[in-house]
């Protein structure tokens, strides 16, 4: 290769770089303005108030009330994050590898709920948990039950009404990384010898991981900041994080006691994903095409 | 009525926006003010049973917003220096609570006679009481017979003499207070509160609050759908239920008197025309239109005397004679002191343990 050729392509190469970053502007100004700035803004309150101030921080360090909250969001976040890994991907799976047609059909269902709110999904678990609700009827009807169950106004209809609400932010990254897997793989380990379970085991879920830890953290990261289905479904003994963010704005009567609660659970879910990075090559693992 | 007595309290972060600006220019000669309470029903009745009626007879405009947790606004507002509002309708601890905080104009009594010549409980230096509601004891007609069904917080806490499930406002205002009277106190000798006392008996019912309610709208739901068969309660809730044709009761026995309260901002742009709307809204007679058209209570007691409520509407009122007289006074001074303020804050420890 001539050298002249090699230099025409790395300007050819910048001048596209250059392209990207113009287009990529407009978004990442909006990122600046909407997410950058107020986040920073919040986290200067909960440093600043008359004066530089760490009491919103020592109020959380020293008041169980803020470690039981983080403690039962990390835990709830968890569960549901197994919860929809678990139910979500047998559907990617059966939609990647179903006819286009059904593949279509199966992604559709999943998606359909996204066009009701989710304070009507919450009232609709109500109808089907509570005491009187649909279950609970049906059970007592076909003998199974004598006495309603408790499905509802607890940690229990919560994790079942979340997990309803992101099971599909599961579905989409898992299908989209599987729909990728070139299917000659599969039948080059059949080839070889190996039975439809170890060529699932050995070469379609490691090359499906991607798809699992997006999936995976796009639905942790959502849980940790649920509110409304909590405080409806939760029956009030369900006090996850946010709760406490909006109690203490009206509590403490200003922004930076809620802000930095925000803060805390910021840097927590940074320290998460910082330590997780350590064990699994995140960067590589979602960088792969 | 729902909306209104939903965002009682705090409902927080739904709409801040939505109140600031677009009431700015009109011409200056005409006197006006801007009145804010929270909307919904509740604001509709005001309108016919008091607004327009002061506006018509002071011969003022009467710009109206509406919000339903006014503090934070209240809070930017002053502090921006140029207030757009000029009378608030809010809890009557935000009243106390804005006026500690130099958020409120202090009152001049003696521009206020309707006022003056209210109870002294029904105001504060920088607030007027507006009107009232109650929280009180509620059960399902389907589970209780009239003549066998809870009538006092003690029965609310005797699970074995009225078995059935149980709920409560997860919230400690008025909840704390239900337990001290369920654990003897007497109605008006309940402030200052014992709040260990009442955290002691509030552990106590604790295992049986199936839920603990956070919105108005739910505490009508779990009743209505026999989710819990008793339930602490806002009276207009119930009483829509019933209007409804919801087998469901309540009582004003040792039901708490809760009130919101007319407030002026700091630095209120149109200061002078707000005193004087503010006298004319706990006029007698706009007072008495006030439960005409929903279910609360006036807050100036004259108004049972001008005979525009029928006598059977008056005993459906949480602030007639005879129904507050069986109640506890909601001492919003006490709630907004250090000790109510830290009474608040142990909530959630409560409900978490």
């Amino acid at each position: 290769m001539s050298s002249p050729v090699q230099d025409l392509s790395v300007l050819h190469q910048r001048r596209e770089q250059r392209l990207m970053l113009a287009l990529a502007l407009p978004a990442l100004l909006v990122i600046l303005l909407l997410v950058v700035l107020p986040v920073g803004w919040l986290a200067w309150q909960s440093v600043y108030h008359n004066g530089f101030t760490l009491e919103n921080y020592r109020r959380i360090w020293s008041e169980d009330i803020y470690w039981r909250s983080f403690a039962l969001t990390f835990q709830i976040s968890l569960l549901v994050t197994l919860l929809s890994l678990l139910l979500g991907y047998p559907i990617a799976y059966a939609a990647s590898i179903a006819p286009k047609r059904w593949g279509i059909i199966i992604l559709a269902l999943v998606v359909l709920p996204f066009w009701t709110s989710v304070l009507v999904r919450a009232y609709a678990w109500l109808a089907l948990l509570q005491r009187t609700g649909v279950i609970n009827q049906v059970l007592r009807q076909v003998g199974v039950i004598d006495e309603p169950l408790a499905l509802v106004h607890n940690t229990f209809g919560t994790v079942v009404a979340t997990l309803h609400i992101l099971l599909p932010f599961m579905v989409l990254p898992l299908y989209a990384t599987m729909q990728q897997i070139p299917r000659d793989l599969m039948q080059a380990g059949a080839s070889l010898g190996a039975g439809p379970m170890l060529t699932f085991w050995r070469i379609f879920l490691p090359l499906s991981l991607p798809g699992v830890l997006a999936g995976c953290t796009l639905v942790f990261v959502l849980t940790l900041g649920f509110y409304i289905t909590p405080e409806l479904l939760g029956g009030g003994r369900t006090i996850m994080i946010s709760m406490l963010v909006s109690r203490n704005v009206e509590l403490y009567d200003q922004w930076g006691a809620a802000s930095a609660v925000g803060v805390v659970l910021l840097v927590a879910v940074g320290l998460i994903f910082f330590a997780v990075s350590r064990f699994i090559p995140l960067d590589r693992v979602l960088g792969q095409k | 009525m729902m909306i209104a007595s939903c965002c009682r309290r705090a409902l927080l972060g739904v709409s801040l926006g939505v109140c600031f600006g677009a009431l700015a220019a009109l011409p200056a000669n005409a006197q006006q003010i801007t009145f804010v309470s929270q909307g919904g029903a509740y604001q509709k009745a005001q309108t016919v049973a008091i607004l327009d009626p002061s506006a018509k007879k002071l011969g003022i405009t009467i710009n109206q917003d509406s919000i339903p947790d006014a503090w934070p606004a209240i809070k930017s507002q002053v502090a921006s220096g140029k207030p757009t509002w000029d009378v608030v309708d809010v809890p009557t601890g935000y009243c106390l609570r804005g006026g500690e905080q130099g958020l409120l104009e202090k009152l001049d009594f003696s521009k206020l006679p309707n006022a003056a010549a209210m109870p002294e409980a029904y105001r504060s230096p920088y607030s007027v009481a507006y009107e009232f509601y109650s929280s009180v004891l509620a059960y399902s007609e389907k589970k209780f017979s009239a003549g066998a069904a809870p009538n006092s917080w003690a029965d609310f806490w005797d699970v074995k003499k009225f078995p059935g499930r149980r709920a409560l406002r997860n919230h400690p205002i008025a909840t704390l207070e239900a337990a001290l009277m369920a654990d003897g106190v007497a109605p008006d000798k309940l402030y200052p509160l014992d709040v260990d006392r009442a955290f002691k008996k509030l552990e106590e019912i604790k295992p049986n609050i199936t839920v603990w309610w956070t919105s108005g709208a739910q505490s009508a739901q779990l009743l209505n759908d026999g989710e819990v068969d008793m339930v602490m309660a806002w009276n207009g809730r119930v009483s829509a239920l019933t209007k409804e044709g919801a087998k469901v009761a309540y009582t004003y026995n040792q039901g708490i008197l809760q009130s919101t309260s007319l407030c002026i901002l700091k630095d209120a742009p149109n200061l002078a025309t707000a005193v004087r709307f503010l006298n004319e809204a706990v006029d007698p007679v706009h007072q008495a239109n006030l439960p005409l058209h929903i279910d609360y209570g006036p807050a100036n007691p004259k108004a049972f005397d001008t005979g525009v409520i029928k006598p059977e509407r008056v005993a459906q009122l949480p602030s007639a004679p005879e129904n507050a007289a069986k109640q506890a006074l909601m001492s919003y001074a006490w709630w907004s002191s250090p000790a109510g303020e830290a009474a608040e804050k142990r909530w959630v420890g409560f409900m978490q343990r």
